[in-house]
């Protein structure tokens, strides 16, 4: 957490803004964080869980028949392997850790797709913290088997039935729930979303991805990637892989989804490409690119991929965006469903929809990209294939 | 205009808040009335967002049906300035509306409307900065909390730059009405010694604990919810809604004064 000039600022994006009761917690989280990362026992603990529970390293793998399809050395960082089958692991586990380091009786948390409930469950689980996690009502009903997932490995699973009922009002509500437990609860915050220290925190707990993938590649080919391309919801897998490449000659692509068009109604943007198309706002803690109204009103958002429906994105992408030295793109429902399609066919890796807008930008930017590349795969499919069964009916 | 600290001169204040816009746009006036009626020394006016992390389900419910009927920042100004002078009045919103419209901006459509305090459950005085210096220069109070977390050497720092009063946070938790009033509420008052009036709110619901709290040393009681869910159980009938909002608001004064 080394990152601006003025405490928890990304240039001006970032910030705390939460409700007093919460400004001791977000010290005391600063505080531990700086502490427990200096210290060996937690170091250890942590690398043994990394290794021995969530599977890493995650290999760095060369997709020769996608490559061949683009004209373009092309591998895959292996997320998808992770325990839990996404990136979401490495911050849940590392955030568990330090929640029980901290002494803190309970874990909450929020998830859209599922995917970040389901490694905050088992995280809990491992480490021995009890875990409640809000979800709408809405993701529920399509994710019910991640549901009786977090709930076979002891974790609470409350319905949200305000709002939209989808990944937004899950946060709002795990907040509320914060704010009356402050005292006794760690909110285990699943993207580099939400006020300081979140966005660094969960950064510095994603960036094993990068420090991984900058050595295999080395490894393997002797030399840095071209680029790098990553989707982007919160943006905790795309800034995880980045950041240690963030000062070397490497172009990085933050993919968010494009929905169904750039275009909103009044109440409900038809995409979620806050970094891409939104505007300056206040959004759960922080300061960055939202969706909103003429008059700051939060809009829906919507992805065929649940993990990248969101109204915001991660200040620090926002900043490195409006700086240059990330490029945000998007690529819409049909391009990804299509790269999902693609790769299960290509390599036999079925892909989690949200990574296949990674996938997808490989077509959409034919001829722009230079050789060597590497796609994020942040998570594995199955959990999507029930609705794209049901696209296809 | 009258001004959010003369609700607590040579008194003690009872502080209501209601959502505008909820349940009707032009309801909202009569309610008002009714609550002047009432007895209310200060009005906290509601300006809807869309996602109110700071509230509990029963202004959440308001937010959304006031949402749903077209209140807007525009709409909502519009409104203030039509409201008798009677009382003073602040609003109370997400910063996310303010930041939208342009901080100065904002400041002075309340000045303009009769909106003497602000305040912003999202945001603690690190951030505050900004706000308060242009409310300041326009003579309206950006009001400041302080909560059951809040350690001493942050509390003498908020009351040092405190105006107009201070939201004390009666407990952990979101808004709504809740039965008790615990040990921490009592010795959160304790605790904040500062020349500045201190309003406690979250929670309070009752003229019970409105008594509780001004007899523990509070200078004003703020009662949100309760109010609301009276609005909320009369949607459709404005009059009655007012008689009892009047009726409730009279019994909460009592608590005040007697
Ligand atoms: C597989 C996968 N990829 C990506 C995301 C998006 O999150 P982020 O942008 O924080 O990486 C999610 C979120 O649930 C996910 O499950």
């Amino acid at each position: 957490m080394n990152d601006s000039s003025e405490r928890g600022k990304f240039g001006r994006y970032g910030g705390q803004f939460v409700p007093e009761v919460l400004m001791p917690a977000l010290y005391e989280l600063e505080t531990g964080y700086l502490k427990y990362r200096e210290d060996p026992n937690f170091q250890r603990e942590l690398d043994t869980y990394l290794s021995d529970f969530a599977g890493r390293p995650t290999p760095l793998y060369h997709a020769k028949r996608l490559s061949r399809e683009y004209g373009a050395t092309i591998y895959l960082k292996r997320e998808d392997l992770v325990h839990g089958g996404a990136h979401k692991l490495n911050n849940a586990i590392g955030q568990a850790l330090l929640a029980k380091y901290m002494g803190k009786e309970r874990i909450i948390a929020e998830t859209g797709a599922g995917q970040h409930g389901i490694a905050t469950a088992m995280a809990a689980a491992s480490v021995g913290i009890a875990s409640e996690v809000y979800m709408g009502v809405t993701d529920m009903k399509r994710q019910q088997m991640n549901v009786y997932r977090m709930e076979l490995m002891g974790c609470k699973v409350h319905p949200v039935t305000s709002g939209s009922q989808t990944l937004k009002d899950a946060i709002n509500e795990a907040m509320r729930d914060w704010v009356a437990n402050v005292e006794t609860t760690h909110y285990l915050l699943g993207s580099v979303v939400g006020p300081h220290p979140y966005p660094s925190l969960v950064r510095d707990l994603q960036s094993v991805v990068g420090r991984e993938a900058r050595a295999q590649i080395l490894e393997k080919e002797k030399r840095l990637p071209d680029s790098i391309i990553a989707c982007t919801g919160g943006g905790s897998n795309s800034i995880g892989i980045f950041y240690p490449f963030l000062k070397d000659d490497v172009k990085l692509y933050a993919i968010e989804a494009g929905g169904s068009g750039l275009r909103n109604t009044k109440t409900a943007a038809l995409h979620s490409a806050s970094l891409s198309t939104g505007s300056e706002g206040i959004l759960h803690g922080a300061r960055t690119k939202i969706l909103q109204d003429e008059y700051g009103q939060i809009l829906e958002s919507h992805s065929i991929a649940p993990g990248l429906d969101y109204a915001g994105v991660g200040p620090e992408l926002a900043y490195l965006a409006e700086t240059g030295r990330i490029i945000p793109a998007n690529v819409q429902d049909d391009e990804a469903l299509a790269a999902f399609h693609e790769l299960s066919r290509l390599e036999g890796i079925i892909p989690a929809l949200e990574s296949a807008h990674a996938l997808a930008y490989l077509k959409k930017a034919e001829g722009e990209l230079e050789d060597l590349i590497i796609v994020n795969i942040s998570g594995r499919g199955d959990k999507d294939l029930k609705s794209v069964m049901e696209l296809q009916r | 205009m009258k001004d959010v600290s003369e609700a607590f001169t040579d008194k003690k204040a009872l502080i209501t808040y209601i959502c505008a816009g909820d349940p009707k746009i032009d309801a909202t006036e009569a309610i008002v009335e009714a609550l002047i009626r009432g007895g209310t020394d200060l009005i906290e006016l509601g300006l809807p967002f869309s996602d109110p992390i700071a509230d509990g389900p029963t202004i959440q419910a308001a937010t959304q049906r006031a949402l749903k009927e077209g209140m807007n920042p525009d709409l909502f100004f519009k409104l203030a300035k039509k409201l008798p002078g009677d009382v003073p009045y602040a609003v109370m919103t997400y910063y996310n509306l303010i930041f939208h419209r342009g901080i100065e901006r904002f400041v002075r459509d309340c000045k303009e409307s009769g909106i003497s305090g602000i305040i912003v459950p999202d945001l603690p005085p690190e951030e505050a900065g900004e706000l308060h210096e242009t409310s300041m220069r326009y003579g309206v109070h950006s009001i400041h909390f302080i909560a059951p977390t809040t350690r001493r050497e942050r509390i003498e720092r908020i009351t040092r730059d405190a105006s107009g009063f201070i939201y004390l946070v009666a407990r952990l938790g979101v808004t709504g009405a809740r039965e008790d009033l615990k040990e921490e509420t009592r010795s959160l008052i304790e605790r904040v010694k500062t020349p500045i009036p201190k309003a406690v709110g979250f929670g309070i619901s009752t003229p019970a604990q409105v008594r509780e709290v001004i007899r523990s040393g509070a200078d004003g009681a703020i009662v949100g919810s309760a109010i609301v869910e009276i609005i909320a159980k009369n949607k459709d009938n404005i009059r009655r809604t007012c008689e009892e909002v009047e009726r409730f608001t009279r019994r909460l004064k009592e608590g005040i004064t007697g």
